[in-house]
């Protein structure tokens, strides 16, 4: 056994489950993470916000222990994953952006051998497969093979294994892209009684509903670095207004409008078939705007939420 | 014809870029069986009765042309038709196009002939340097070959369009029907050299009746009836063969 | 921790077990296939060793007095059949698991360790080897090519041979980009499958192409086997031991160092 006191394992109720202190991966010339700085406490259900190659996936990674660190400093459940990997994986549950669940094993079967890494008894793992089923609720397909489910069932399978061990911090990589939206909302009611249950929860996504769903604090990151921090409702409030006025008009015609409205909102964007108008009042901006004898094809105020705040700090630039 | 054409410009486009990566297992792995065997273990067989009379190495060498062209038509046919149907589902975004089930059936099906007489080719022009040959009617014994190939081939196609593993089932057919159909079918000896009662076996495959084709165009004594009965048998199962196969190639992609 | 180094941190939980567990479980699937390992050396004895028996006569067997072809190509094959199937475990199986199944992706999300996993996977391979080479000795036996209760031995001989390629071929594994890198293996080995005097003596060979064939691992394997076989034991076997044993900690060293890199990263 290794000299580590058992005690610096177990960490207290409000503790930090994980802490990075500039967090660096390079893959030969390319630096993926750049310097992220984040802690994640107990009971938290933390996210990672951003687009694709934004970073979120390979700082998960090596949060899991399944990559090492090229630089910085990392503690998660206050160990070391390059010194301690066994051990903290012991104590996690990782859902991976693509399931790979093993499609040579039926779908008990992939929770039992699961639960056998972990080191569970067979009594164990037949008993927790069985519960898992339940949950994942699967249990009338239990002894089908993997490869013909649905996403969303393969999706939920994939999360159920994550829970073999009762882990004490739970990771999702993109844990509903691509799943139609009755599996997207099954699946968060899952993740939400998980989270009701205690266990602490980080989720990557692009998916800006779902952060808000699902995270209780979140950070958004772009180019490997993290660009705002908080809840949801905190960065709605610091990057964005309360409300968005939308306006359409035939395609290529909105140009022409923005110098008779520019004054009246917070930050006017131009998309190619409509107008943004980020203000507090919306519906004040679009009465002003009709005096001004502006005639869109259609018009709509909304409130603003995490994917202004999203497009806002990322750009809406295609970035892969 | 023109879709097939244009199919089959597809196939030889994947090629082009990656032939190199075909040659050590359809050309040179024949050949080192050839020297192995041939030249290795001939060393030790005198001419005689069981050889035609022939230095061993000229005995197996028409042979083993045939048995390299039933195992890269099997090849051929297997996993990358699986894969086609299966993994990336290339089949079905050709015949989403104006190409039909049939034209693509007759593609594949052609590609895997080409690509038997090409490593083939290859085979007899390395092997003559070596002088494993004793005339040019060798060369007729490279038509010989892609009907053997094909006889066999064709069938595999059918089998490829049939299955939905992982390739488990190629796994038990290369295992039960290739490899014994290679030791067993009279490429190495004469299958009179086994008991009676298991060459009527041999009969049934069609890499023996190429063997026997492809030895009588090199030695000769072999007569006229004989030969056509060996070439109809083999035009039979390849045209059988493909029938299988196009009702199931209809059956995976019309769906 | 006083357990030497040898792996790197990390990457050995001791749970081995567990990996072979799901290869068994797997594996009662496709019995069909498992099973029929056995019968590719038999075709191979039968084919060669009746068909070539009538043709090629007796050959001189290990301790000068001559033997039947079938009694001459039997312990070759033995041999050879214990270094095909290592190396197709070790490369082509682990290949496809890593490239496309991420069915190791999935274990290393848990306490195991890529050591855990290569030594799961190569148990199971030699298992696996074990039972097919149990079967050729028993069939060689039945057709009494077996001339020495030596040949008891012949069976952890297999599993050594299994063990030395299997270690090898993991490393060479790791080292491989895209599947045309196959075709490299295949080079290597077929030709020591076709040379190594699995079918014909060691005579035929003018004398340097004799020292390089006297270099190849599976020459000292088929030695082994031959002696082992034969019951002309010398202690000159230790030294073929000697080799695989080698092949084993180098292999085993190598692949262990770069199966971290190459899962971890």
């Amino acid at each position: 056994m290794s000299g580590v006191p058992a005690t610096v394992g177990s960490v207290s109720d409000d503790a930090v489950l994980v802490q990075a202190d500039g967090l660096v991966k390079r893959f030969g010339d390319f630096e993926a993470v750049r310097g992220v700085d984040v802690k994640v406490r107990r009971g938290e259900a933390f996210g990672f916000l951003g687009p694709n190659g934004a970073g979120k996936s390979s700082t998960m990674r090596m949060i899991a222990c399944t990559s090492p660190r090229t630089a910085g400093e990392l503690r998660v459940l206050g160990l070391d994953p390059d010194r301690h990997g066994p051990r903290i994986r012991g104590r996690l549950g990782v859902v991976p952006q693509q399931d790979n669940l093993d499609n040579e094993l039926t779908v008990r079967q992939n929770l039992q051998v699961y639960g056998r890494y972990f080191g569970l008894s067979r009594h164990q793992v037949r008993a927790r497969a069985t519960e898992l089923l339940e949950f994942a609720q699967l249990s009338d397909r239990a002894d089908d093979q993997v490869e013909p489910l649905s996403g969303g069932m393969k999706r939920r399978l994939t999360i159920a294994r994550s829970l073999v061990n009762e882990p004490e911090l739970l990771l999702l990589d993109e844990p509903t892209t691509g799943l139609d939206p009755q599996a997207r909302h099954l699946l968060w009611d899952k993740l939400f009684r998980l989270k009701q249950q205690g266990v602490t929860l980080i989720v990557t996504t692009h998916y800006m509903d779902e952060a808000e769903q699902l995270c209780d604090r979140l950070v958004v990151m772009d180019g490997g670095r993290i660009v705002a921090e908080g809840s949801p409702a905190a960065l709605i409030a610091e990057h964005s207004s309360r409300e968005v006025l939308e306006l359409r008009f035939p395609i290529d015609q909105q140009h022409h409008h923005v110098p008779l409205v520019e004054d009246l909102a917070e930050r006017v964007e131009v998309l190619p078939d409509r107008l943004l108008l980020y203000a507090t009042n919306g519906e004040a901006v679009l009465a002003a705007a009709t005096r001004r004898g502006m005639r869109p094809t259609s018009s709509l105020v909304r409130r603003a939420t995490l994917e202004d705040v999203f497009l806002r700090l990322t750009g809406r630039t295609l970035v892969d | 014809m023109r879709p097939v054409l244009l199919v089959l410009e597809h196939f030889w486009t994947w090629y082009r870029r990656n032939w190199r990566a075909t040659v050590v297992s359809t050309v040179l792995l024949p050949l080192m069986f050839l020297g192995a065997m041939g030249f290795g273990l001939g060393s030790r067989i005198t001419p005689g009765p069981a050889t035609d009379g022939l230095p061993y190495v000229v005995y197996l060498a028409p042979a083993m042309l045939v048995a390299a062209a039933v195992q890269v038509a099997t090849a051929e046919s297997s996993f990358p038709v699986l894969g086609s149907l299966k993994w990336d589902r290339r089949y079905y975004a050709i015949t989403s196009t104006p190409v039909t089930v049939d034209q693509l059936l007759m593609a594949q099906a052609l590609w895997v002939a080409l690509r038997v007489l090409i490593s083939g080719l290859a085979y007899i022009a390395v092997a003559a340097l070596f002088g494993a040959f004793t005339n040019a009617g060798v060369l007729l014994a490279v038509p010989v070959s892609v009907l053997a190939g094909m006889a066999f081939g064709s069938w595999i196609l059918a089998l490829a369009a049939s299955v939905n593993d992982e390739g488990v089932t190629f796994g038990n057919v290369f295992r039960f029907v290739l490899v014994p159909m290679t030791l067993f079918a009279g490429t190495y000896y004469p299958i009179s050299q086994l008991p009676a009662w298991s060459r009527p076996l041999a009969w049934i495959t069609p890499l023996w009746h190429g063997n026997e084709l492809a030895r009588a165009v090199e030695f000769g004594g072999m007569g006229a009836l004989a030969a056509v009965g060996h070439v109809v048998y083999l035009v039979v199962l390849t045209a059988g063969g493909l029938l299988v196969a196009r009702q199931r190639f209809h059956a995976r992609l019309k769906v | 921790m006083t357990v030497l180094r040898i792996v790197p941190m990390g990457s050995y939980a001791g749970r081995a077990r567990a990996v072979i567990e799901r290869s068994a479980l797997v594996n009662r699937r496709n019995w069909l296939l498992v099973v029929s390992g056995v019968f590719e050396p038999l075709f191979y004895l039968f084919a060669l060793g009746i068909g070539f028996g009538g043709i090629v006569g007796t050959l001189t067997g290990p301790d000068g007095s001559p033997i039947s072809y079938a009694a001459y190509v039997a312990p070759g094959l033995l041999a050879a059949s214990a270094m095909n199937g290592a190396i197709h475990d070790s490369t082509f199986n682990i290949f496809l698991k890593l490239k496309y199944a991420k069915v190791y992706d999935a274990m290393l999300a848990t306490p195991l360790g890529p050591t855990d996993v290569a030594l799961g996977e190569t148990s199971w391979s030699l298992i696996r080897g074990g039972i097919y080479a149990a079967g050729f000795l028993a069939v060689m036996a039945a057709l009494g090519l077996i001339s020495s209760p030596w040949a008891l031995l012949a069976l952890p001989a297999a599993l050594l041979v299994a063990f030395g390629f299997a270690a090898v071929g993991m490393g060479a594994a790791t080292l491989m980009r895209s599947w045309q890198d196959f075709d490299l293996i295949l080079l290597v080995q077929m030709p020591m499958f076709l040379f190594s005097t699995t079918f014909f003596p060691i005579t035929v060979y003018p004398e340097p192409i004799r020292i390089a064939v006297e270099c190849f691992p599976l020459y000292h394997g088929i030695e082994l086997m031959r002696a082992l076989t034969s019951g002309a034991v010398t202690w000159g076997i230790l030294g073929h031991v000697a080799y695989f044993a080698i092949m084993v900690a180098a292999g085993g060293w190598f692949a262990a160092r770069r199966l971290g890199t190459l899962l971890l990263t």
